[in-house]
């Protein structure tokens, strides 16, 4: 299964993507420049975080502007499976290809360090071999992550059961202390209307070796993996 | 350019260049006697070009004049040292056909005036100086001294430093792996911000930044050359005064990691073109000091065309040109006809390269304006020729009066002591340091296996089995009371934290942070302390691969603590099974002391916290038997038999225990530890001595880790037990004891830095940063 990882200048954890990707097996990755007008013939699309364009205006806010962008959202329209992650989660709101923004973190400063997030459905391409209620633990490493939309848009999200993660305690209980950016909601990963984008905070591709101190991001490709073989079937 | 190869003419005074008087000459920083040497170079009077140039070139900053001749005495050679020091960064072979670069600088003065751009371009040089080897980064570090956190400025400085250096690296994308920070009234004017790095490379992808090959082009690559920075090398090299904020800032750089990201991709795939003979990163004294210690390394001269020099503004002159520390830029020798396969690279990275000159035969420093000499100077007298200096150096008396000061008194209490110990957990000294490294991506990369909190960093290296560790260590109070022993205990912390995550130390890099040389009393802690680390890195066989000398740390005339940073790398062979955590792992576990208690309260936290005193003498430091410790530890750790490994440094085996218990506060363990030595209670358990280590191991193999110890030939008893999570902290000596609940401690050691950050009354100086 090929899937494109975008770089765009100031990406930082493309390499990280495709080394998940390369690690977990059963994947092809490639890389796509941020000028490259075509994806190719890919099943699935990674945007991965960094700092695409330094940030500069707003994070994303330059990026949803890139030539790539356009092949994303035909992709995206078409059925295709994208998974932004951390920057990638910025871009793809700021692209309207999922609903809300990311404002700064409510303490002001970049916070880095594992959280844990729970599996509120299993629903999506990206989150079926999880357990619904499922605790991860898996880094997060932003300055943005303050998810924030329209009462409206957070009912729906709710209503459409479209809210993938959210952060919890090690147990799977919501607070605010579990919180680390001051989300509405508690969100961490949200799905586009037709189930098909998934933005997160959270480095899952951080979180798929043992040495690296967590494996609980492994689920994430995996249930990518078996998607795709299922579409491929 | 328009090729000039002939030209002999005499540099000429530029029109509105101002007259070398010895008033401007003082300005510049050179004595009488150096100008005198200048003259005997040039055969003439300098033109004001000319007198920039030298300037910068013979700052301590950039000359080492008053440091050169002490850091002779350091060990530099050993066979896994493929580049040592006068390069960029040193390289050590790490096996498997990898070396790493590493590098420590600082950026002290810079931060010190202007926090957050001081401390995020100082991350941005390091990175550069690792990248231009040839190396991707892969880690960094850092080294940071501040005042008391009751000065709302000092505080101002804390949070400015930590977001200059966390935005710069995160958006980098490298992880931070480590580092430490200090706080004590020593530094309170004069803050100290250094940063290491780390970067790997194939062996065979070392590039040196060397000028050689006569007709090659010089380009300029990278960001534009604007006002900025102008004469931050000299400005690095004076003391600080109270009214210098203001009239400094202009001298501090302002960094763009997004630059500086777009020129490492672009850096790294120009070096494996094969299109450049030599690349370096245009820092201190920017074109200057690139150019002619390129010029000087290759053997070569150069000649630079200021007019095709990329500006940001119009009307810029040679002098400003040339002594601009604009951030992110490069200077890189192409191969001839090969100019244009360097700018589309550059281009790819939406960055700039324009052929700014060539190299030459000649030895000189050649600098054209329009074609019309301004500068004109032999490139190895520039560049080697500045005069170094032995100074006279003699102990201070307010040193020798606090080191032989009497603390007994202070040995005395006995009983229950943990009210000592609550208020210890108020020293930001002695508690973590998570609310600064939240603010770092520490697992990017995804190569980190060990995350800052503990002794070292630990990273592996994809591919191979292999991993690195790093940790910078030094204890200023140590340092002031006794600089030679102080400096021996910096290598020997450096190197046990490196051997306590399950690596061999390998190399050191190092920053000398001192005040004055000029004064004897510092030129004496100076020496003194490069002496002791000389004999340290040699018994440890640690050599030291480069670094950085930091002098004039001084404000209104006082001096900071003597502050020789240590940077010590390790390798791990096996790093998914030897990397140890600091932290204990299970109920039950068995917990034992590597090492000797000795009766040490001196230059310890708990004087300073508890009587306001940096006294006394420092802990003896036995290299001996530190070597021998060290090699035990590592052999208990490759057999498997330890679970965890903590140094026993601040705050004693107390503050070690309790740091093992907490672990990164996911959960905290209880401990139950019985200790029988007769010494005084507060010594042991706040008391400073080094050489010390506390492991843990399971029940069953605790007969074996005895037995092991022994063999090594180290000290070993069994103090108790690992006990349940969230239980109490227990420790009893015949004369005292320590008894509390874990959260409580908890509680504190994680909130006492936060608390302190999170004042709410006004930090007083804090509105300068709205002042741009």
């Amino acid at each position: 299964m090929r899937v494109a990882v975008l770089t765009f200048p100031g990406s930082n954890c493309d390499y990280d993507c495709y080394q998940a990707l390369k690690t977990l097996g059963g994947f092809e990755p490639e890389f796509r420049w941020h000028r490259d007008r075509e994806l190719g013939d890919v099943d699935a699309v990674m945007i991965p975080g960094g700092f695409s364009y330094g940030d500069y205006l707003r994070p994303g806010a330059i990026a949803r502007f890139s030539p790539i962008l356009e092949a994303v959202a035909d992709f995206a329209r078409a059925g295709g499976p994208v998974v932004g992650i951390c920057n990638g989660f910025q871009v793809l709101c700021e692209a309207g290809l999922l609903p809300g923004a990311l404002l700064r973190n409510e303490s002001l400063r970049f916070r880095s360090f594992p959280v844990h997030i729970r599996v509120e459905t299993t629903r999506t391409p990206f989150t079926s071999t999880y357990a619904k209620g499922q605790v991860l633990q898996i880094p997060i490493a932003h300055g943005d992550g303050n998810y924030h939309a329209t009462p409206e848009t957070l009912a729906e999200l709710e209503g459409e059961d479209r809210i993938v993660f959210r952060y919890c305690t090690p147990k799977g209980a919501l607070s605010p202390e579990a919180n680390p950016n001051g989300s509405a909601h508690h969100i961490a990963g949200i799905l586009n209307e037709t189930r098909n984008v998934l933005g997160m905070m959270p480095h899952p591709e951080r979180a798929v070796e043992k040495i690296l101190g967590s494996t609980d991001g492994t689920g994430l490709f995996t249930s990518l993996r078996s998607h795709l073989q299922g579409a491929a079937a | 350019m328009t090729p000039v190869t002939e030209v002999t003419d005499i540099p000429q005074p530029r029109q509105g260049d101002p007259e070398i008087t010895p008033e401007l000459v003082a300005e510049h920083g050179l004595s009488e006697e150096e100008y005198e040497r200048i003259l005997g170079i040039l055969g003439r009077t300098p033109t004001f070009t000319e007198l920039g140039i030298f300037s910068a070139m013979w700052s301590e900053h950039c000359g080492y004049k008053n440091s050169k001749r002490l850091l002779r005495l350091l060990p530099t050679e050993a066979p896994w040292v493929i580049q040592g020091p006068g390069e960029n960064a040193g390289v050590i072979d790490v096996g498997d056909g990898l070396a790493i670069a590493f590098k420590i600088e600082s950026h002290n003065h810079p931060s010190a005036v202007e926090p957050y751009q001081g401390a995020a371009t100082g991350v941005g040089g390091i990175l550069r100086d690792i990248f231009t080897m040839g190396a991707r980064p892969i880690a960094v570090l850092d080294s940071l001294r501040f005042g008391d956190l009751d000065s709302g400025r000092v505080r101002y400085l804390l949070a400015g430093v930590v977001k200059g250096i966390g935005d710069y690296g995160n958006c980098v994308g490298i992880p931070n792996i480590g580092g430490e920070v200090f706080f004590d009234r020593a530094y309170e004017g004069n803050p100290l911000v250094n940063a290491m790095a780390i970067g790997l490379m194939k062996r065979e992808e070392l590039i040196l930044g060397e000028a050689t090959g006569v007709g090659n082009t010089l380009m300029a690559v990278g960001a534009r050359t604007g006002r900025d920075g102008i004469h931050g090398a000299t400005f690095a090299s004076e003391e600080l005064s109270e009214d210098a904020d203001e009239a400094s800032r202009p001298r501090v750089q302002v960094g763009d990691p997004f630059t500086e990201k777009l020129l490492l991709e672009a850096s790294l795939e120009l070096i494996r073109s094969g299109h450049i003979v030599g690349i370096q990163d245009m820092g201190a004294a920017g074109l200057t000091s690139s150019a002619s210690e390129m010029a000087g390394r290759g053997g070569s001269g150069v000649v630079l065309e200021m007019a095709d020099v990329p500006v940001r503004e119009e009307g810029m002159t040679p002098y400003e040109i040339l002594l601009s520390e604009s951030q992110e830029r490069m200077l890189v020798v192409a191969e001839r006809g090969k100019e244009h396969e360097v700018r589309k690279i550059l281009e790819k990275w939406e960055l700039e390269a324009e052929p700014v000159g060539e190299v030459t035969d000649d030895g000189r420093f050649r600098i054209l304006e329009h074609g019309a000499v301004v500068a004109d100077i032999p490139a190895l007298p520039l560049t080697d020729g500045c005069p170094t200096y032995e100074r006279e150096g003699i102990e201070g008396e307010e040193v020798k009066a606090a080191r032989e000061m009497d603390l007994s008194s202070f040995l005395e209490p006995e009983g229950d002591l943990t009210p000592i110990f609550l208020e210890l957990l108020g020293s930001p000294n002695l508690t973590s340091k998570r609310w600064i490294y939240e603010q770092y991506d520490t697992t990017v990369r995804t190569g980190t296996v060990i995350r800052p909190g503990g002794d070292a960093g630990v990273i592996r290296l994809r591919g191979t089995k292999k991993g690195i560790a790093a940790t910078t260590d030094c204890n200023g109070r140590y340092c002031w009371l006794d600089p030679r022993e102080g400096a021996k205990a910096a290598v020997a912390e450096a190197a046990r934290n490196v051997v306590c995550a399950g690596a061999l130390p390998t190399a050191v890099t190092n920053n000398l942070n001192f005040g004055n040389p000029l004064k004897p009393h510092i030129y004496h802690q100076l020496r003194e302390a490069v002496l002791g680390m000389a004999e340290a890195c040699s018994l440890f066989e640690t050599p030291v691969t480069g670094g950085n000398v930091s002098l004039f740390n001084e404000t209104d005339g006082v001096a900071i603590y003597p502050t020789p940073v240590i940077g010590m790398v390790g390798i791990l062979d096996d790093v998914e099974a030897h990397a140890t955590s600091a932290a204990f792992q299970a109920q039950g576990d068995v917990i034992l002391l590597l090492g000797e208690n000795r009766e040490e309260i001196g230059g310890s936290e708990y004087l300073y916290r508890t009587q306001g005193m940096v006294a006394g003498k420092p802990p003896v430091v036995d290299l001996l038997a530190e070597r021998r410790l060290q090699h035990g530890v590592l052999g208990l750790i490759q057999r498997g038999l330890v679970r965890s490994a903590h140094d026993c440094a601040e705050g004693g085996l107390a503050f070690a225990l309790l740091e093992s218990a907490l672990g990164d506060g996911s959960q905290a363990f209880g401990v139950d530890v019985e200790l029988h030595d007769r010494l005084a209670p507060v010594a042991l358990f706040f008391g400073e001595t080094t050489g010390r280590v506390v492991v843990s191991c399971a029940p069953e193999d605790e007969a074996d880790v005895l037995e092991a110890a022994r063999g090594f030939g180290i000290p070993v008893r069994v103090l108790g037990h690992v006990t349940a999570p969230d239980g109490a902290f227990s420790m009893r000596t015949p004369r005292g004891s320590l008894q509390i609940e874990m959260s409580a401690l908890a509680e504190r050691y994680f909130g006492t830095l936060p608390a302190l950050m999170e004042r709410t009354e006004p930090a007083p100086e804090a509105g300068v940063q709205e002042e741009f």
